[in-house]
C-alpha cells in the first residue's frame, strides 16, 4: 500500500512527488500514458510568469510569483535548463496605458519585483525589432523561460531514484474507499494508497466526481504554437506580451531555451480532452497577431507547430485543497497559465496540507540533486575529448541539426525512467527537434532504442499506444 | 592540428567527384569527412535504375553509380574519414570535426570544398495542420526504412508534393506491397523529372492530383486519413472541394534545401533562392579557397550534372592550392523573368579555359518558349525550348569566343522569353 498516489504525471504531479519524497511516504505516481509530462507539461508556451496577471486575492495571484522566485534554485539542483530572461507587456494604444499601469500595481501587490514601465523610445532600445506602432510596455525583468518537460523529466527523475515509485500505461477507471483507504483501478491493476492527489490535468475533473460530489468541471482550452528555426531565435531576447484579452494572455513571441523562436497561442474550447490537432485558421491567427508585436517575424523559418490543451477551470482560479466530502483526497486541479510558473509554490502548498494530514517524518536521506544527460552541443573541445575518451558514442552525432551524440540518446534509454519511445529520446535530448524535425535521425533512433530495449524496430512507437512506426517487413505487410 | 592541403566535406557524389579531379590535378593531400557510416552519400538508399546516363552511358542504380566513384577513391588512395561530422568551419579554413575514435578532430586545410549535399523540407515549413500522430515521414526518410533496413513505415500511403524522392517512393511503396492512393501536388505541375511521372505513377496507375493540397490529417496514435482539396491559383483551399483519404502513411516530399548551416556560420554568403553559396565560374564561394558542389550548391535533377559541377570544383581547388586566385568577380549573371537563379552567379572570364556550363532552373512551366542570354544589352544566345519545366534543371554553355566577343562586359543577364 503507497501512502500517497499522485494521478497524473505531468509538471504538476512530478513538483509534488518530488516534494513528498522529502518525507518517510511511499510515494506513487500514476499516469495513463507511456512517459511523463505527455499532457499539457509538453506543449505551452515554456514561460515562467513574473506574476502580474491574476488578481491578488485569486490562488494563481497568491502562487505565481511565489513559484517564480523558486525556480533558479529548482533548475540548479534539477540542472534544467531556466533563463530569466525578463518579459515585456507591449501597449499598442494611448488610451491603454492605464491598463498597463493597472497591470503594474497588481503586480506590485502580487509581491513581484522590479515591474516598470517603459515608453517606446527606451521599448526600442530594449529590443529593436518591435513593432513601430509600439506607445509603451510593462517591464518584468523576472520573467523567465524553461524547458517545461525537460524541467518534468528532471522532477520525475529525482523523484524517482528517492524512492516515488512511476507506473505508466494506466488509466483510472474507477476509485473507491474501502474504510480508510483509497483503491484505485487502473487499466492494469489496483492500486491501495491512504491519500490521493488529483494532478490530472484536464482530466482532474473526472477524477475528482469519482470520489466527491463537489462536482467541478475542467474545460479543455486549446493553444496552437509556431516553432522557428534557431536562426529566427534572436530576433527579440524577451518574451513579448500584447497586453492581455478576455480569452488569455493574446499572442506572445519568445526565445525559447534552447534558442529557437516560439510564437502562440490561440485560445479554442474544445469538448475533447484528446484534441491537439492544430488547425490552418489557427496558426494563421497567431501568425497574424504575432506579427503586430514583431512585425518581420520570419514566417517561411517555422520548422513545426503544435498545440496543447490548458486545464481550464469554471471557477477560472486553482482548485488546490482537501476537498470537503473526501477526506485525504487532494485537489491540485484546474491548473492552468500560470501554472507551470506556480508549480514549485503549488508543490508546497500541498507538502503543507499532506504534512499536516500524515504528518510524516522527514526523510534525512532525501537527495536534491540530478544531473542531467551531458549536452554535447552545450559543451567545449576540452569537454568533447574528454567525455569521448570516455564513451566513443559520444563522438558519433546521430542528430545533425541539434549535434547529439548516441551517447546522449543511450543515456536518455537507460536513467531512471528512461525514454521508450522516439518522443520520448526527442524530449530528453532534443534528437529529432531541429530544423529536419527527425528526417535524418528518426530511421538510427528507432535502430538504437530497438538495440537498447532489446526488441524489434517494428515495436518502438513514437508515444505509446498505437503510435508504432513501422508496420511490417517488406513485402509482408 | 593537422594539416591538408584539401579537406572536403562530405562524402556523397559531390565530395567523391570533387576528390578524384583535385587528385587527377595533381593535389595528393587530401581528406574527405563523410558523417554516415560509408561513403556515397544518399545514393546508397536510391536503388533505383536511371543513374549515370550522361556520365557513364549506362543505366546504373544509386549504389552502383556510388560504386564507381567509391573505388576511384579507393585506387587513387584518397583518404577519408567516415562516422565524422564536422562541427565548424573557420575563415582561416580551420575546420573542427569530431568521431568516436579520434574524439574531436582540428584540420587546417589550404582549401576546403562544400559537399553536404541538401535535406528535405519538413511538415513545419508548409505548416500542414491536424494531427501530430505517428505515420508521417519525409519521403527520404521512408525511402532509407524500406531500402536500408528492410522495413515497411505504412500500408496505404497518400505522398503530398511530386518531388522525384516522392515519385520514386510512390513506386517503390507499392512494389513492396502497399498501396498509394494518391500523389498530392500544390503546383499546377510536377516538381519532378517527366521520366519519373511516367515510370513511377502513370505504369502503376497512381493517381497525381495537381493544384491540390493535404489539408487536414486525421488520427489519435498513428495516421487514420487526410483531408484534401483543390487550391486557387494563390494556392489557397477552395472551400467545397475537400475529399478524404483514409491511410496510415503521409509521406512528404515538398522540396529540398542545400544544408549549409556549417557555410552560414563561416559567414559564407548564401542565395536567398537557393540557399546555397553564391559562387563564381570556378565554384569558388565568396570565402577565399571554399569551394562547393552538388546539392549543397543548389539541387539538382541528376546525380550526372553533380558530377560534372563537382570535377570543375575539384579542378580549381587544385589550381587554387598551387597558387592560383580567383579573386575578381567581374561579371554577375542576373537570373530574370522566369529564371529563379543561376550557377554559378559570377564570372570572370581570365578563369576561363574553353566554356562553362551556366545551370539553372525556371519557375514556371513553359511551352515553346526561348532561353536567351544577353551581354550587357546584347543577345547572344536565344534558344527555342519545347518545354521547360521548374522540375528539371537547364544549362547554357559560355564560351570563351563570348566573353572575348563581349570584353569589358558587367553583366550578364538569363530569361525565358516569347520571340
Amino acid at each position: 500500500m503507497f501512502d500517497i498516489t499522485v494521478i497524473g504525471a505531468g509538471v504538476i504531479g512530478c513538483s509534488i512527488a518530488r516534494e513528498l519524497c522529502k518525507y518517510k511516504l511511499k510515494v506513487c505516481v500514476i499516469d495513463k500514458a507511456s512517459d511523463v509530462a505527455d499532457g499539457t507539461s509538453k506543449a505551452n508556451s515554456a514561460i515562467i510568469h513574473a506574476g502580474f496577471d491574476a488578481k491578488p486575492n485569486t490562488l494563481k495571484g497568491r502562487l505565481n510569483a511565489k513559484g517564480n522566485a523558486m525556480f533558479d534554485k529548482l533548475a540548479v539542483e534539477l540542472d534544467f535548463p531556466f533563463n530569466r530572461i525578463g518579459s515585456l507587456v507591449l501597449c499598442f494604444d494611448e488610451g491603454d496605458v492605464e491598463k498597463l499601469i493597472e497591470l503594474k500595481a497588481q503586480g506590485d501587490k502580487n509581491g513581484v519585483q522590479g515591474l516598470e514601465i517603459v515608453d517606446k523610445k527606451r521599448l526600442k532600445e530594449i529590443e529593436p525589432n518591435i513593432s513601430e506602432d509600439v506607445v509603451a510596455a510593462l517591464y518584468a525583468p523576472t520573467g523567465g523561460i524553461v524547458c517545461p518537460y525537460e524541467m518534468t523529466i528532471a522532477l520525475a527523475e529525482n523523484a524517482a531514484v528517492n524512492g516515488a515509485e512511476f507506473k505508466f500505461n494506466s488509466e483510472v477507471k474507477a476509485i473507491k474507499k474501502v474504510e480508510d483507504i483509497y483503491i484505485i483501478s487502473t487499466d492494469n491493476e489496483e492500486i491501495e494508497t491512504k491519500l490521493i492527489i488529483n494532478a490530472a490535468g484536464v482530466y482532474a475533473d473526472e477524477i475528482n466526481n469519482m470520489v466527491s460530489n463537489n462536482k467541478i468541471h475542467i474545460i479543455p482550452r486549446r493553444g496552437e504554437y509556431c516553432l522557428l528555426d534557431k536562426a529566427a531565435g534572436k530576433i527579440v531576447s524577451k518574451t513579448i506580451f500584447q497586453l492581455p484579452t478576455k480569452l488569455g494572455k493574446g499572442i506572445l513571441v519568445t526565445p525559447t531555451v534552447d534558442g529557437n523562436l516560439l510564437i502562440g497561442p490561440n485560445a479554442v474550447d474544445l469538448e475533447d480532452k484528446e484534441d491537439i490537432t492544430t488547425t490552418r485558421e489557427g496558426l494563421e491567427d497567431i501568425i497574424k497577431k504575432a506579427k503586430l508585436s514583431v512585425s518581420d517575424i520570419p514566417v517561411n523559418q517555422i520548422i513545426t507547430s503544435f498545440s496543447g490543451l490548458r486545464a481550464h477551470s469554471l471557477q477560472d482560479d486553482f482548485i488546490i485543497g482537501e476537498t470537503a466530502d473526501a477526506e485525504n483526497f487532494i485537489n491540485a486541479a484546474g491548473i492552468e497559465s500560470p501554472g507551470l510558473s506556480s508549480a514549485p509554490a503549488i508543490a508546497a502548498m500541498v507538502e503543507e496540507i499532506v504534512v499536516k494530514k500524515l504528518k510524516p517524518e522527514e526523510n534525512y536521506e532525501f537527495n536534491p540533486i540530478r544531473k542531467g544527460i551531458p549536452k554535447f552541443r552545450e559543451m567545449n573541445n576540452e569537454e568533447r575529448k574528454e567525455i569521448i575518451a570516455k564513451d566513443s558514442a559520444y563522438g558519433k552525432i546521430v542528430c545533425r541539426c541539434e549535434t547529439v551524440t548516441e551517447g546522449e540518446i543511450v543515456e536518455a534509454i537507460r536513467r531512471p525512467l528512461g525514454a521508450k519511445t522516439l518522443d520520448g529520446v526527442k524530449r530528453r535530448t532534443r534528437a529529432g527537434m531541429g530544423r529536419c524535425q527527425s528526417g535524418f535521425c528518426s530511421t538510427k533512433i528507432v535502430d538504437i532504442l530497438a538495440r537498447e530495449l532489446k526488441v524489434s524496430p517494428m515495436e518502438i512507437t513514437k508515444f505509446g499506444r498505437e503510435s508504432r512506426l513501422l508496420v511490417g517487413k517488406n513485402k509482408n505487410i | 592540428m593537422q594539416q591538408y592541403d584539401l579537406v572536403i566535406i562530405g562524402g556523397g557524389p559531390a565530395g567523391l567527384a570533387a576528390a578524384i579531379s583535385a587528385k587527377d590535378s595533381g593535389i595528393d593531400n587530401i581528406l574527405i569527412l563523410e558523417r554516415d557510416d560509408s561513403l556515397g552519400g544518399i545514393l546508397n538508399q536510391c536503388i533505383h535504375n536511371g543513374f549515370g546516363l550522361h556520365t557513364f552511358k549506362e543505366e546504373l542504380t544509386g549504389p552502383e553509380y556510388a560504386q564507381k566513384f567509391i573505388d576511384m577513391v579507393e585506387e587513387k588512395r584518397i583518404t577519408y574519414k567516415l562516422k565524422t561530422m564536422v562541427l565548424s568551419l573557420t575563415k582561416d579554413k580551420i575546420i573542427t570535426a569530431v568521431n568516436g575514435e579520434d574524439g574531436i578532430l582540428e584540420i587546417k586545410a589550404k582549401a576546403v570544398i562544400l559537399a553536404m549535399g541538401c535535406r528535405e523540407r519538413p511538415r513545419g515549413a508548409i505548416n500542414i495542420p491536424g494531427s501530430r500522430c505517428a505515420g508521417i515521414y519525409t519521403a527520404g526518410a521512408a525511402q532509407k526504412f524500406v531500402n536500408i533496413d528492410g522495413y515497411m513505415p505504412g500500408k496505404e500511403v497518400v505522398i503530398l508534393g511530386s518531388g522525384d524522392i516522392g515519385l520514386i517512393m510512390a513506386r517503390r511503396m507499392t512494389l513492396e506491397g502497399a498501396k498509394v492512393k494518391a500523389v498530392v501536388e500544390v503546383m499546377p505541375y510536377s516538381g519532378g523529372l517527366k521520366r519519373n511521372i511516367v515510370q513511377c505513377l502513370d505504369d502503376f496507375c497512381i493517381p497525381l492530383k495537381l493544384s491540390h493540397t493535404v489539408i487536414d490529417v486525421k488520427g489519435k496514435d498513428r495516421v487514420e486519413g487526410v483531408v484534401i482539396a483543390m487550391v486557387d491559383e494563390n494556392r489557397r483551399p477552395i472551400e467545397g472541394t475537400e475529399e478524404y483519404i483514409t491511410c496510415d502513411t503521409l509521406l512528404l516530399s515538398v522540396g529540398l534545401v542545400p544544408e549549409n548551416e556549417l557555410s552560414r556560420n563561416a559567414e559564407i554568403s548564401l542565395s536567398p533562392v537557393t540557399g546555397g553559396p553564391m559562387v563564381n565560374e570556378s565554384m569558388q564561394t565568396n570565402m577565399e579557397g571554399v569551394f562547393a558542389c552538388g546539392n549543397v550548391l543548389h539541387v539538382h535533377d541528376l546525380v550526372d550534372y553533380v558530377t560534372l559541377e563537382s570535377y570543375n570544383a575539384g579542378i580549381n581547388a587544385a589550381k587554387y592550392i598551387k597558387g592560383k586566385e580567383f579573386k575578381e568577380n567581374k561579371i554577375e549573371i542576373m537570373a530574370v523573368e522566369g529564371v529563379r537563379y543561376t550557377v554559378p552567379k559570377y564570372v570572370n572570364p581570365e578563369n576561363i579555359d574553353k566554356s562553362i556550363d551556366v545551370r539553372f532552373r525556371v519557375g514556371d512551366v513553359y511551352k515553346d518558349k526561348y532561353i536567351s542570354v544577353y551581354f550587357d544589352e546584347n543577345r547572344e544566345i536565344h534558344s527555342k525550348k519545347r518545354v521547360l519545366a521548374p522540375g528539371e534543371m537547364e544549362t547554357v554553355k559560355l564560351t570563351k569566343a563570348m566573353f572575348e566577343k563581349y570584353d569589358g562586359c558587367k553583366t550578364i543577364t538569363i530569361k525565358v522569353e516569347g520571340e
